[in-house]
């Protein structure tokens, strides 16, 4: 850390408040109610109050086992096609190529702290169970993963991942096999064994304290760019901008700088192919569950979610697994509510070209949820200010399959000549 | 049982209950395979003994319900089930035994024009229904349901899990309205083989509080309510097994009625069994001193 100021925690914000004004809450069965007591009671104690110096262990390990920190770039091809300062916040450096392992590494240390003997976690795109089965066998913790049959089926990579670290991975087959359905089975799981397994939740959803746990894990992003940027520009930013899906990625990037009004924060979702639900069907054919959704309760809290006017959550979408999610962190739809965060919500076509042209300029290959945030820069940059930082949350490894897919089916300005894998 | 709660008026759940005691609470989700359907077989269920009968209304995500229960929700979906026709459906019901409905909490909140519970506890209320129960709301978040249905008569039923311990347990007990459902194991829903310990334990630990009880989670033969009746509850609750009936038999076929109203005579008689072993250790027990109050 450099010796710049950083923000004082907000004492407007109690830690054991259960609601981000009207979001949030623990919608969860009675049997979870003592777990999530016994959380509150840990993160109280492990990660706000240092007890037994976790939070030492825990930047330790982040340093030596997850390679923090992680760099923010100076782009300097992209800052010269919009004619601004533009500076990437490189989590796609993060051991296992995304900001989960932030996360991850922390809930899968304190279950140890708390005495917890086994490990569950849901995976979508495969990244936050990548992220779980890598901190578990670090920590020495058995370790069940459950992922969507659908999610199994188009991210196998991930899969063999989790399996070569030791994870057991659970197909789910209920539903459209995606990360909702993960979701459901794991909480289920965690119904049944709550008394010696910990949850590992993949991002700032579900039932209090999880949405503040995890956000302070992930705070990091924004704790090391707010002084990076300091350091390197002079100053604080216009503009920070990040992709959302659940948010956790978005949180960590913008939670040092809420309280500097002068920067503008931007949450990007997937705007997949269209921004309307189709009622009938119950399908969204987006996750821009922040710009169109409305108020209920999922998986444990009150949020913005994607559902029909009789409250049945419907099928999001979105070309990247990561974002294809109808529900949001509690703490972003607050923040939205009261003006803090701009929602903004970017097609898969331009996600796309987005992902391209940062490979192309910049020689980084994002991951396609970071790519909705290049993409926004492309769509919005006139409005973003002089000095932009946008969080990279993942490398595009994982995605190579599917861009070179859809790369074939559309007809995407940005993309490389591909044809010279074909022959 | 609840009768020295003499300053409150009795709900038709309590009455129920007392009535003709132990009671026999039968659950099938509303819409599996058809509406039409479901109005035969809370017919059966009630002709077979039921004394209290509770009806899913369907939501996508389902998390306290294991397969049997999340398969019969998507049959129901499927087949077109929305609150609106759920509500049609209990309009047109003549049962004896009262009806509650058991839904999740985002259903109850999305049936108005926004995002609120009193549009739905009013409708409720309208249809002739005598309680909720929401198996995603703990008493943590529950005062506007809990407003919402005294300010229109409704029991709201609140689940005690075999985690709920402390203060917590003093206090859920203490704001019992119809009766504690008594969660008989951790996990989800689903038909078992036999009466977990979770069970006579939780029954032991809950004994010193004076309110009606009735134990589900698994409970799927008539050996099983007595047993579990016999460990001193008031009441079991019984919903996978009856949707296995349902989902073996498959859509329009009389058999499944029967098969339902002939599954609720031997639970019924189950519990029945139960509550006159237990009649019997009391007797035998009389010199026994009263355990105490919490
Ligand atoms: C690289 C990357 N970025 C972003 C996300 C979206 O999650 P969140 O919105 O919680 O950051 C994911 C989820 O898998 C991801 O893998």
């Amino acid at each position: 850390m450099s010796e710049t100021e950083s923000n004082p925690p907000a004492e407007d914000e109690p830690n054991r408040e259960r609601t981000f004004g009207d979001y949030g809450g623990q919608y969860v069965p009675e049997a979870l109610m003592p777990a999530l007591q016994e959380l509150e009671d840990a993160y109280q104690r492990y990660v706000l109050d240092n007890e037994d110096g976790f939070m030492d262990e825990f930047r330790e390990r982040m340093r030596d086992f997850g390679g923090r920190p992680t760099p923010l770039q100076r782009a300097d091809r992209l800052s010269k096609r919009y004619d601004r300062e533009i500076y990437l916040k490189r989590e796609d450096l993060v051991h296992g190529g995304a900001h989960k392992l932030n996360n991850a590494l922390g809930q899968v240390l304190l279950a140890k702290y708390m005495g917890k003997e086994r490990i569950i976690a849901e995976t979508g795109a495969g990244q936050h169970g990548t992220a779980t089965a890598m901190a578990a066998t670090h920590l020495d913790m058995p370790c069940e993963i459950y992922m969507g049959r659908t999610d199994v089926n188009r991210q196998r990579p991930n899969v063999y991942r989790m399996r070569m670290n030791g994870a057991e991975v659970n197909p789910v087959d209920a539903g459209s096999g995606t990360l909702k359905e993960a979701i459901n089975e794991t909480m289920r799981d965690w119904a049944t064994t709550v008394e010696r397994t910990h949850y590992v939740i993949g991002s700032i959803v579900g039932p209090h304290p999880f949405p503040r746990l995890v956000r302070d894990f992930q705070s990091v992003i924004s704790a090391e760019a707010r002084d990076q940027i300091q350091e390197q520009a002079g100053r604080l930013p216009d503009s920070v901008v990040a992709c959302a899906g659940g948010g956790s990625n978005t949180m960590g990037t913008f939670h040092e700088f809420v309280p500097d009004s002068s920067v503008d924060l931007y949450a990007v979702e997937a705007g997949g192919s269209s921004l309307e639900i189709d009622q009938d069907e119950g399908l969204a054919p987006n996750s821009a569950t922040l710009s169109t959704g409305t108020d209920g309760v999922l998986h444990g809290a009150m949020t913005k979610l994607l559902q029909t006017t009789d409250g049945q959550i419907v099928e999001s979408h979105s070309v990247s697994a990561g974002l294809d999610y109808a529900g949001v962190g509690p703490e972003l739809s607050h923040l939205v509510d009261t003006g803090r965060v701009t929602p903004a919500s970017v097609d898969d076509d331009a996600a796309l070209n987005a992902f391209h042209r940062l490979s192309n300029l910049e020689g980084i290959i994002p991951a396609l949820e970071s790519s909705h945030a290049l993409g926004f820069l492309e769509e919005a940059h006139e409005e973003l200010g002089d000095l932009v930082v946008v969080n990279v949350s993942g490398r595009g490894d994982k995605d190579l399959e599917t861009v070179l897919e859809e790369t074939e089916n559309r007809d995407l300005d940005a993309a490389p000549d591909v044809e010279v894998f074909d022959t | 049982m609840s009768g020295e709660q003499t300053a409150a008026i009795e709900s038709d759940i309590e009455a129920a209950i007392r009535e003709d005691h132990p009671a026999l609470i039968t659950y099938i989700t509303a819409g599996d395979p058809s509406l039409e359907d479901t109005k035969e077989y809370v017919e059966a269920l009630d002709c077979g003994g039921s004394d209290l009968i509770e009806l899913g209304l369907p939501f996508s995500e389902p998390i306290a319900e294991g397969p049997t229960i999340q398969a019969a929700i998507n049959r129901a979906l499927d087949a077109g089930t929305t609150p609106a026709r759920f509500f049609e459906l209990v309009d047109e019901l003549e049962t004896d035994a009262p009806l509650l409905v058991m839904t999740y909490y985002n259903m109850i909140l999305q049936y108005g024009s926004e995002p609120d519970v009193r549009p739905f506890v009013e409708r409720a209320a309208d249809a002739g229904l005598s309680g909720i129960i929401v198996p995603d709301l703990p008493a943590e978040e529950a005062d506007p349901l809990r407003d919402a249905c005294d300010e229109h008569g409704l029991d709201l039923v609140f689940i005690v899990a075999p985690t709920t311990a402390g203060e917590r347990l003093d206090r859920i007990m203490s704001q019992v309205s119809g009766f504690a459902y008594v969660q008989a194991r951790l996990g989800t829903t689903g038909a078992r083989a036999d009466v977990s310990n979770a069970t006579h334990d939780s029954l032991t630990r809950l004994s010193a509080y004076d309110v009606p009880k009735a134990v589900g989670f698994g409970v799927s033969e008539g050996d099983h309510a007595a047993e579990i009746i016999e460990a001193g509850a008031d009441g079991v609750i019984v919903g996978s097994a009856l949707v296995d009936l349902i989902a073996e038999h498959g859509t329009g076929d009389a058999p499944a009625a029967d098969a339902l109203e002939s599954k609720a005579r031997e639970l019924k008689r189950g519990a029945r069994r139960g509550g006159e072993q237990r009649n019997g250790h009391e007797q035998g027990r009389e010199e026994a001193p009263e355990p105490e109050q919490p």
